[in-house]
């Protein structure tokens, strides 16, 4: 199994670490011509969503990228990654990819000082530890989305078909649990 | 400060990894900066090429000034307070900042101590010119190291030479024996636990990033081809012919540092860069300031 990781800015080496510790093979998307080799499941990671998002477009990511996800690529996007999968961002114009049918709001929980760690119930998963980083939270979800966990009343996991998204980090614990439900669950369905 | 505070701290910088943090001095600019792809960006009244030239004291900024950029921007924002000048700290800490630079760039405030970074709740970053700089803030509670380079020369030599030597320094520690460590400990004046965490990761137990004197797309990707984990840009960006097209190259080429196509690419027709001033022409020297 390969799995893609965009590597354009933020906390992508700690996604790698985690899925080289579940047996993956990973490589890293920075320009057009990484997208070239076979991939079974894709990364977007947490840093900035507006410097991910504009490296996208300027470097000829997006629209391949929005093709395979579009036609069913496995994709799992943390916080940033989360913003980017998003049909609607709060109180913006702005969308990028639209592949899960939420509507998230970004640094929902406002800034650094409002960052926080919890462990919370995440279904099919159990008790996660989760790190929040000025974080988004997922204000909506249309009908098709599966719900996976809710934290003070606001849902921070969720899943549609072939995109799983969290607001929280799970790739800045050392539980790999997330990653593996996204190998087992997502990518090999 | 609990342990859970300052790992959530140490979390926020590696969210800013592979970034470029960009130094602002008006809302306009800091919005500048988000378009082009900051990662980040810092807030202060007068860029370090202008301090430079200006002479005198220089202080925090103004918490209006900084609060115009933080409402003008999505992206996390940073301010400078002057070294062991913790009440600008306990200020910029009420007005929610997200990262405090104890900054050699301002003239310092006391000339013995840094700031007990350990009682506050917002994230510091200092700079540091060799390992021992940085392990000595490390333990002071800094949860982000920057080189410090000569901020405001736009000559990349100094930040050049402080990364070479806290690299190679690394790879000293980690070639030591563990019964050459206590030694070793004493010599760069550090804790003994921080060096032994040096000793068997070979990094920093924070992210580090590179600042002062980074002027080009090509200064950035050298900084991060010797290992730096993001680049701090300061006046290199508002001092240049075109700002924008300067400030979004800048960051493609900290993400794509090691394609040179890549970088041969943006690099073109940028304009101007800032003037800049070599080492040798420098009367102060901001980087011998807290040691």
């Amino acid at each position: 199994m390969r799995v893609g990781v965009l590597a354009l800015q933020g906390g992508f080496i700690e996604h790698i670490r985690h899925l080289q510790s579940l047996g993956a093979d990973t490589f890293e998307i920075r320009k057009c011509w990484d997208l070239a080799q076979p991939m079974d499941g894709l990364i977007i990671p947490g840093g900035e969503s507006t410097t991910i998002g504009k490296l996208l477009n300027d470097l000829d990511l997006f629209d391949d990228l929005k093709k395979k996800i579009d036609s069913g690529l496995p994709v799992f996007g943390t916080c940033a990654g989360m913003i980017l999968l998003a049909r609607e961002i709060a109180g913006t114009e702005t969308v990028y990819f639209d592949s899960i049918d939420i509507i998230v709001k970004r640094n929902a929980y406002g800034r650094q000082l409002g960052s926080f760690f919890t462990e919370a119930e995440m279904t099919g998963i159990g008790t996660v530890p989760m790190t929040f980083i000025r974080a988004p939270y997922i204000e909506s979800a249309g009908a098709g989305v599966e719900i996976l966990s809710v934290v003070n009343g606001r849902i921070v996991a969720a899943r549609e078909k072939n995109v799983l998204v969290t607001a929280f980090h799970p790739e800045l614990t050392s539980d790999n649990r997330v990653h593996r439900y996204f190998i087992e669950n997502v990518i090999r369905i | 400060m609990n342990n859970e505070r300052y790992e959530l701290n140490k979390n926020l910088a590696q969210m800013l990894k592979g970034g470029v943090i960009m130094d602002v001095s008006t809302p306009e600019q800091a919005q500048i900066a988000e378009a082009a792809g900051a990662a980040a960006v810092m807030a202060l009244e007068r860029i370090p090429a202008d301090i430079r030239a200006a002479g005198g004291v220089s202080r925090m900024s103004d918490p209006k000034m900084i609060k115009g950029i933080q409402a003008a921007v999505s992206i996390p924002v940073m301010a400078k307070v002057r070294i062991g000048h913790f009440v600008e700290a306990q200020i910029l800490e009420a007005l929610e900042i997200d990262y405090i630079d104890e900054s050699e760039v301002l003239s310092p405030a006391d000339d013995k101590y840094h700031v007990d970074k350990t009682l506050f709740k917002v994230p510091f970053v200092c700079g540091a010119k060799n390992l021992g700089e940085a392990l000595r803030r490390i333990a002071e509670g800094a949860s982000m190291i920057r080189t410090k380079g000569e901020p405001g020369t736009g000559d990349v030599i100094q930040a050049v030479r402080h990364i070479r030597a806290m690299t190679s320094e690394i790879r000293r520690i980690q070639s030591l024996k563990e019964d050459e460590l206590y030694h070793a400990a004493k010599e760069l004046q550090v804790p003994y636990d921080l060096l032994k965490y040096v000793h068997e990761n070979g990094h920093l137990p924070v992210v580090n990033f590179a600042a002062g004197g980074v002027a080009t797309p090509a200064d950035a990707a050298l900084m991060m081809q010797l290992g730096a984990e993001g680049v701090f840009v300061g006046s290199g960006i508002f001092k240049s012919g075109n700002p924008a097209k300067r400030a979004q190259a800048i960051v493609k080429a900290v993400t794509n540092y090691n394609d040179p196509k890549i970088l041969a690419e943006i690099s073109e027709d940028l304009g101007e860069a800032m003037v800049g001033i070599n080492e040798n022409e420098i009367q102060l020297l901001m980087a011998e300031r807290g040691m």
